[in-house]
């Protein structure tokens, strides 16, 4: 009986020592990176720190800077992502979960997945330059009189929601296809053996079981919508905005006080708007540095937003997720 | 509606079907068959060959009958013209080597292929009672899937309740209520010989289940479809040896209820649960015969060198 030769055991230590290097420098770059990250955070919240406060969530932005709140623009990015989600979500699963499971895989089909790829990859101004030729030019070009406000959908929230949701689209369709492809085949064949449809196989098989995979591609369009600043200045986001979008039902007044009527269900996708990364652009751009903390506070807002976001999406997923196995 | 449609028309009678060949020989045109594909020779039945749970072939109904049957996968022509009866309430197993075509041929009976691109039949599979051509175009394959279910290689429970696996035959086929729903899943599972292990945990998620309870739920899943006919495309081939029995003796308890035809990589298998085994190669049909006699006296040199396992 021998043992492992001296050349074996050098080899072997050789080995080692290189998987423990590999590992020290993996530990070392992690570090570096959530440092760094760390670092900024913690320099966001104290240039925030002395603007933290209820009123800065409750006032509208103002000339005095200790008074400027971020009511309006706070307000505008929650509406502005709701009208966002509620475009991009349903078209980008229909869109997906027809290119997985109903069309034939042919020629066309591959032009329209490369163009969804590189849809993907289109910066985001070209998107503004679009949606302001198509959405607010085009509109009002083909469907009404030059400078009509009633048909082009002019510089509102719902052009915002339009363009963001166009943005982020490939984005969902892409996480929908990823996650519907990760089905195994075993399963729709199952359930088309019992004698299902295919709408009834996408409804009570196919989507459910995705379910997971495609929130987590939502919430990674969402969040790079709700930070997206030059497609809405290219569409003409304002950048002071002293009022909120109308409630339903509420009374709507002209500039002498006198009641107009009451706003319509919809009336507040055609208000003009300003979002968080456009006031705080607007105030890092002032030449006055006390602005500079209400930047960093709104700033801090946005990430705790975006956050929040993250972490319930990712609690669902979880959940979700307990009862899929493969 | 579909529940409508995909009602079983009445029990046949025996006596009541249609003047249909019932020797083992079968096929209406067994001589141009014979013609055409000299390799394929069916050995005429010898009733005294017969083993003890295979009644004389001169009394059993065809469920379906393969007749010439082409199937091709783009180029590639994996059937090549299958002549083979299915007799009802008997199992047939189809034994062969890897890629011989016999999952390809089970999955014509559901029409299976219809879900890929470039596939296409040739020739006629006849289901009786109704004498319909399942392979023909003008046939729903929805429909057909409602009556003839399959259980496959790798069990594959939907990731949701193990109720809730079974109760998605009898929603599809419009069963709604919940009283009915839990009586169907009931009845199912108790076929599927799997009753006593679940009932006290129905909202359990099927995947809890051990491999062999898996496959067990798959076969109460096809039978909650209430089908004429389940196809079973290697149901133990993922399984050991102890499931495998348990999932053997299930079928040959399931074979009064329904028809079975069951593809196998285990010849072993074949021959110890069906009745019928067909050899294939090649996308040909070497031999078809009683499963005693196939196993004991091959007419065919080629099905002696396979079983004998001189090759495969």
């Amino acid at each position: 009986m021998t043992g492992p030769t001296q050349a074996t055991m050098d080899l072997v230590a050789r080995r080692r020592r290189a998987d423990g290097l590999f590992a020290c420098a993996g530990a070392v770059l992690v570090v570096l990176c959530l440092g760094v990250l760390v670092l900024l955070v913690g320099d966001l919240v104290r240039d925030a720190s002395a603007r933290l406060h209820w009123s800065f969530l409750t006032n509208y932005p103002s000339r005095k800077p200790e008074q400027a709140g971020i009511l309006s623009p706070f307000v505008g990015t929650l509406l502005v992502m709701l009208v966002t989600g509620c475009t991009a979500i349903p078209l980008g699963i229909a869109a997906g979960t027809y290119l997985e499971e109903y069309a034939r895989k042919n020629w066309l089909t591959n032009i329209i997945e490369i163009n969804i790829a590189n849809l993907a990859g289109v910066p985001s101004i070209i998107w503004g330059l679009m949606a302001l030729g198509l959405f607010i030019y085009g509109f009002e070009k083909w469907f009404g009189d030059p400078g009509d406000e009633v048909f082009g959908l002019g510089r509102s929230i719902l052009t915002a929601g339009l363009t963001l949701g166009l943005l982020v689209l490939p984005i969902v369709i892409v996480a929908t296809r990823e996650s519907i492809r990760a089905i195994p085949q075993g399963i729709r064949e199952a359930s088309f053996a019992c004698g299902a449809s295919r709408l009834e196989t996408v409804r009570h098989h196919v989507l459910p079981y995705s379910l997971p995979g495609v929130l987590t591609g939502c919430i990674i369009a969402m969040s790079r919508a709700i930070g997206e600043t030059a497609p809405l200045v290219t569409i003409g986001a304002l950048s002071y905005v002293a009022f909120l979008p109308p409630v339903p039902g509420s009374v709507v007044k002209d500039i002498d006080g006198n009641v107009m009527g009451h706003a319509g269900l919809f009336d507040w996708l055609h208000s003009g708007f300003t979002v968080l990364p456009i006031q705080m652009f607007n105030w890092v751009s002032r030449p006055d540095t006390r602005f500079q903390a209400n930047a960093a506070a709104a700033g801090l807002v946005l990430l705790t937003v975006t956050l929040l976001m993250n972490g319930v999406a990712i609690v669902l997923r979880n959940r979700m997720r307990r009862n899929i196995q493969w | 509606m579909r529940t409508l449609s995909a009602k079983r028309p009445p029990a046949p009678l025996h006596a009541d079907m249609p003047a249909r060949p019932v020797e083992v020989t079968a096929p209406e045109d067994s001589a141009r068959e014979r013609a055409n594909h000299p390799g394929m020779r069916q050995a005429p039945p010898q009733p005294g060959e017969q083993d003890a749970a295979t009644p004389a072939p001169a009394s059993l109904p065809i469920k379906a009958q393969s007749t010439d049957l082409h199937f091709h996968y783009g180029k590639f022509h994996a059937l090549r013209g299958i002549t083979l009866p299915v007799y009802e309430h008997r199992i047939t197993a189809l034994i062969g080597p890897s890629g011989c075509g016999k999952s390809t041929f089970l999955r014509c009976f559901n029409r299976m292929h219809d879900l890929y691109a470039d596939t296409r039949y040739g020739g006629s599979i006849i289901l009786h009672p109704d004498n319909v051509n399942i392979v023909a175009s003008g046939i729903d394959p929805i429909l057909l899937r409602m009556r003839i279910s399959m259980v496959f290689q790798k069990p594959n429970p939907f990731p949701k309740s193990i109720f809730e696996n079974v109760a998605f035959g009898p929603r599809l086929r419009g069963v709604s209520k919940k009283r009915e729903l839990q009586d169907e899943v009931e009845k199912a599972l108790r076929g599927g010989a799997i009753w006593e292990e679940t009932k006290d945990r129905l909202n359990d998620n099927a995947y809890r289940l051990s491999g062999g309870q898996q496959q067990r739920l798959c076969i109460a899943r096809s039978l909650a479809c209430d089908p004429e006919m389940i196809l079973f495309d290697e149901p133990t081939s993922a399984l050991d040896p102890s499931a495998t029995l348990r999932i053997e003796e299930l079928m040959r308890e399931l074979r009064d209820k329904v028809t079975i035809l069951v593809v196998t990589h285990n010849m072993h298998q074949a021959s110890r649960v069906s009745d019928y085994t067909a050899f294939m190669y090649l996308g040909e049909l070497v031999e078809f015969s009683p499963t005693a006699r196939l196993f004991q006296t091959p007419a065919q040199k080629l099905t002696e060198e396979y079983i004998t396992g001189r090759f495969g």
